[in-house]
């Protein structure tokens, strides 16, 4: 029986297994949204702007680790989806997009609504289709979801004609895919394994460097098991945050730009670094021609593009995390290093760096610091919560104290750093699990990219809480122009920002403010007793506060900077309020 | 360094702009390109000339492989093979040189496809050295229009490692 292109678009989600759909209607896409209304156990959510449906089928899948789907229109709708596109791209995250075209009889006559939205993507997403026959749709979304989530992840975009989605065709669902041009490799070579494990027992100094990969490949499991044996202390990239429980005895936390003294230290002196599921991005090696001088490299990696791009590796292992990680501890189990013993003075080294230089702020009674709040966060979730953030200064101090001991509980823009990610994002990771504690760590500048969300959140009765760290600045922005460009601040005051308070209040949802530190709990509670609505929480937080360590640009990681300033003498800033 | 890149596609549209957006992106010259059907109506081959240090190009080949719609990408740097290209040239010489020409053309072993009253046109195939060599030589003789396909190659038997 011959169904239309809509009801077979539908079909494929139902085999897909989709329950969620985020999207924004227009006119090309009518017929799709039609066939939505009557469907039952396929919900579309409605965002109010499809950078925020991106976002949120990202924040989707980064909760849950399956594929995020969105579906909007041609031209704007489309076009505005390319910000979330390019996010996932960067962060290697599993999406399928839909976009709605003109019909295939009218593409390339700037028809109303049209923009080559396959070619615009084309550089952002692990690949795209424009469907010219229905025939073809069913396989096409067959391709689409698979390629999306095996190998290295990513979104995929579909392009829709409208006539695509009234023709008529047969709905052949295909049983497998098969693209004999795709062949992502999930095994690691043996001889590699075997020669990994000789340098790993060789080493006096190993680190263990992990990154995004290993949240993607589900190996958090295998990754403990190898770093409790063989006795290798581990830090974590942003992206990796999760991946290796936060509060275990050998995490040094994150390294780079903003990482730990003692995991930057530990780095640059190592001799052997291990890295896996890492891209060795600029922010984690600073100047790479100082990175680590004296460490051997293996990388583990499913993608041989990340592998030798920014640093050399002395061992590639390309597979998937999870795959090789078991397949390194079966070969471990034939060795019998005494690995306590060998590492004991390694690890005493460790514990040096971490008690020379915790990381610290200055708390004050007055005046609320940004880190404090983070902190209460970490206390009054006990751990437990799923914490998205916007980006900046605010998405710093989260990921430095707040501890991450599951995977799948850090959702942060790392690749391109999307102010107004966080919100949209924490809608999209609360559907996925309505049960968690689900929280945007904001910036009074980063939220405001994204707020019109808060309906979304309303209507949907999510208790999403957003706790913005309130500076007043683009505050990352500002602490470079403090640093670098002598106080001068150059369009970076946010001198007129909403009430948040009564801007939640307008769109239904719960707002609180804490002006002092004693306030800080209290609110922070309070939002926790809210279920069915967003709480956005409105904390004064001092605006000269900075991120520290810092790794000035073009530095070498251990070449950081901490918070002197009561050492020097106080400076007289402009943009005083 | 130049390399050589064969890269065997699937003949989809778009794929062409894939592959070149893969060098664009990367603010990379692409010094010639030739694409062609393969025996597989299905599947197209393009040959790729293009300069960059090695660690360049081994991430853009890396990168090329990575794409979805190719089936595979050789860099002729580590293989034994041989390279043609072909080259339509007209050439306006005086009356008075019109033999010498052609005897230069055929020594070249360039073919006069086509010829009228003021114009010869040559087509000639061979390596970059010879091709270089022949406009080199017929330069003085005073070239119109000058068209050339673009650089193919393929492995000598075996596909031996240089
Ligand atoms: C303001 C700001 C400041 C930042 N500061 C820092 C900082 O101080 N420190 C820091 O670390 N980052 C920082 N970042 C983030 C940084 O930009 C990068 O996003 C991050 O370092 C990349 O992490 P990653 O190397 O783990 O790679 P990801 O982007 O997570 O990439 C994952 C890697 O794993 C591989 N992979 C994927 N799936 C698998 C699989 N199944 N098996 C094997 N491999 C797989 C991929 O091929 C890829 O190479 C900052 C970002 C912002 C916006
Ligand atoms: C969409 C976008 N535009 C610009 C930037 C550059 N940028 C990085 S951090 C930042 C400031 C963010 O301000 P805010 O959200 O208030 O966070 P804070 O640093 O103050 O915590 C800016 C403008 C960006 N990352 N994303
Ligand atoms: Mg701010």
């Amino acid at each position: 029986m011959k169904i239309n292109g809509s009801k077979i678009l539908i079909e494929c989600l139902k085999k897909e297994g989709i329950k969620h759909i985020y999207g924004y209607p227009g006119g090309v896409v009518l017929n799709i949204f039609d066939h939505l209304y009557d469907e039952k156990g396929m919900e579309l959510i409605l965002t109010r702007h499809e950078q925020a449906a991106v976002h949120a089928a990202d924040g989707y899948a980064r909760a849950s680790g399956k594929v995020g789907v969105a579906i909007v229109t041609s031209g704007p709708g489309a076009t505005n989806t390319v910000t979330g596109i390019a996010t996932a791209y960067m962060d290697s995250i599993p999406l399928v997009v839909f976009s709605g075209q003109v019909p295939t009889m009218l593409i390339g006559n700037d028809a109303f609504q049209e923009a080559d939205i396959v070619g615009i993507t084309r550089p952002c997403t692990k690949h795209n289709y424009l469907v010219k026959d229905v025939k073809d749709l069913a396989q096409t979304v067959r391709e689409a979801f698979h390629i999306a989530s095996t190998g290295r992840p990513g979104p995929v975009l579909i392009d829709l004609p409208k006539d695509v989605t009234t023709g008529m065709a047969d709905f052949v669902w295909p049983k497998q895919v098969n693209i004999r041009s795709y062949n992502p490799t999930y095994h690691g070579n043996k001889w590699m394994i075997k020669q990994s494990i000789q340098m790993i027992s060789k080493a006096k100094k190993p680190v263990i460097m992990a990154g995004g990969g290993v949240i993607l490949s589900g190996a958090a499991k295998e990754l403990k098991e190898l770093a409790e044996k063989a006795k290798i202390p581990v830090t974590m990239t942003m992206m990796g945050l999760g991946g290796f429980p936060g509060t275990h005895k050998l995490s040094m936390g994150m390294l780079g730009m903003h990482g730990t003294y003692y995991a930057n230290k530990a780095v640059q002196d190592s001799d052997l670094i291990i890295g896996i599921g890492v891209r060795f991005d600029d922010r984690v090696t600073g100047r790479t021609e100082s990175f680590a001088p004296d460490a051997k490299v293996i990388h583990i990696d499913i993608d041989p593009t990340s592998i030798r791009k920014n640093v050399e590796v002395d061992l590639p292992v390309v597979g998937d995390v999870r795959n090789v990680l078991k397949d390194l501890l079966s070969e471990m189990k034939k060795h019998k290093e005494q690995w306590g013993a060998v590492r004991s003075s390694w690890l005493k080294q460790i514990d040096k760096w971490k008690k020379e230089r915790p990381l610290e702020y200055r708390f004050d009674k007055k005046i609320i610091k940004p880190e404090f709040v983070v902190e209460k966060i970490y206390e009054v979730t006990k751990g437990n919560a799923i914490i998205c953030t916007e980006v900046g200064q605010n998405q710093m101090w989260a990921a430095q104290y707040y501890h991450y001991d599951k995977p799948r509980t850090w959702l942060s823009s790392g690749g391109l750093g999307t102010m107004g990610y966080g919100f949209p994002a924490a809608i999209g990771a609360q559907m996925a699990c309505p049960d968690e504690t689900v929280f945007d760590i904001a910036g009074d500048g980063s939220i405001q990219m994204n707020i019109q969300e808060l309906a979304t959140a309303v209507i949907n009765k999510l208790p999403v809480k957003i706790a913005i760290l309130n500076n007043r600045f683009l505050g990352m922005v500002r602490q470079w122009q403090e640093l670098f460009f002598n106080e001068r601040y150059s369009h970076t005051g946010l001198d007129v920002t909403p009430d948040f308070v009564k801007l939640a209040e307008a769109y239904g949802a719960v707002g609180l403010r804490a002006a002092t530190p004693d306030e800080v709990v209290p609110v922070l509670k309070e939002s926790l007793k809210v279920k069915d609505k967003p709480v956005m929480m409105d904390f004064v937080v001092d605006w000269k506060s900075k991120v520290y360590p810092m790794v000035p640009a073009g530095a070498a990681i251990d070449e950081m900077i901490f918070d002197e300033e009561k050492k020097t003498p106080k400076r007289k800033l402009k943009a005083v309020k | 360094m130049k390399h050589t890149i064969s890269v065997l596609v699937e003949n989809k549209f778009g794929v062409l702009s894939r592959v070149s957006g893969l060098f664009s992106g990367r603010g990379f010259n692409i010094e010639s390109l030739s694409v062609g059907e393969t025996i597989d109506p299905a599947v197209s081959l393009m040959t790729i000339i293009t300069t960059g240090d090695d660690r360049i190009v081994e991430q853009i080949t890396k990168q090329l492989n990575k794409l979805i719609d190719i089936i595979k990408v050789v860099d002729f740097m580590e293989i034994d093979h041989v390279e043609r290209e072909l080259v339509l040239i007209k050439v306006s010489p005086r009356k008075s040189d019109k033999a010498e020409f052609l005897k230069i053309a055929e020594i070249f072993r360039g073919r006069i496809i086509d010829s009228g009253t003021q114009t010869f046109t040559v087509e000639i195939t061979g390596d970059e050295k010879k091709i270089a060599a022949f406009i080199e030589i017929i330069k003085p003789y005073g070239i119109k229009e000058f068209v050339r396909t673009g650089k193919v190659a393929i492995a000598r038997e075996g596909l031996k490692k240089k």
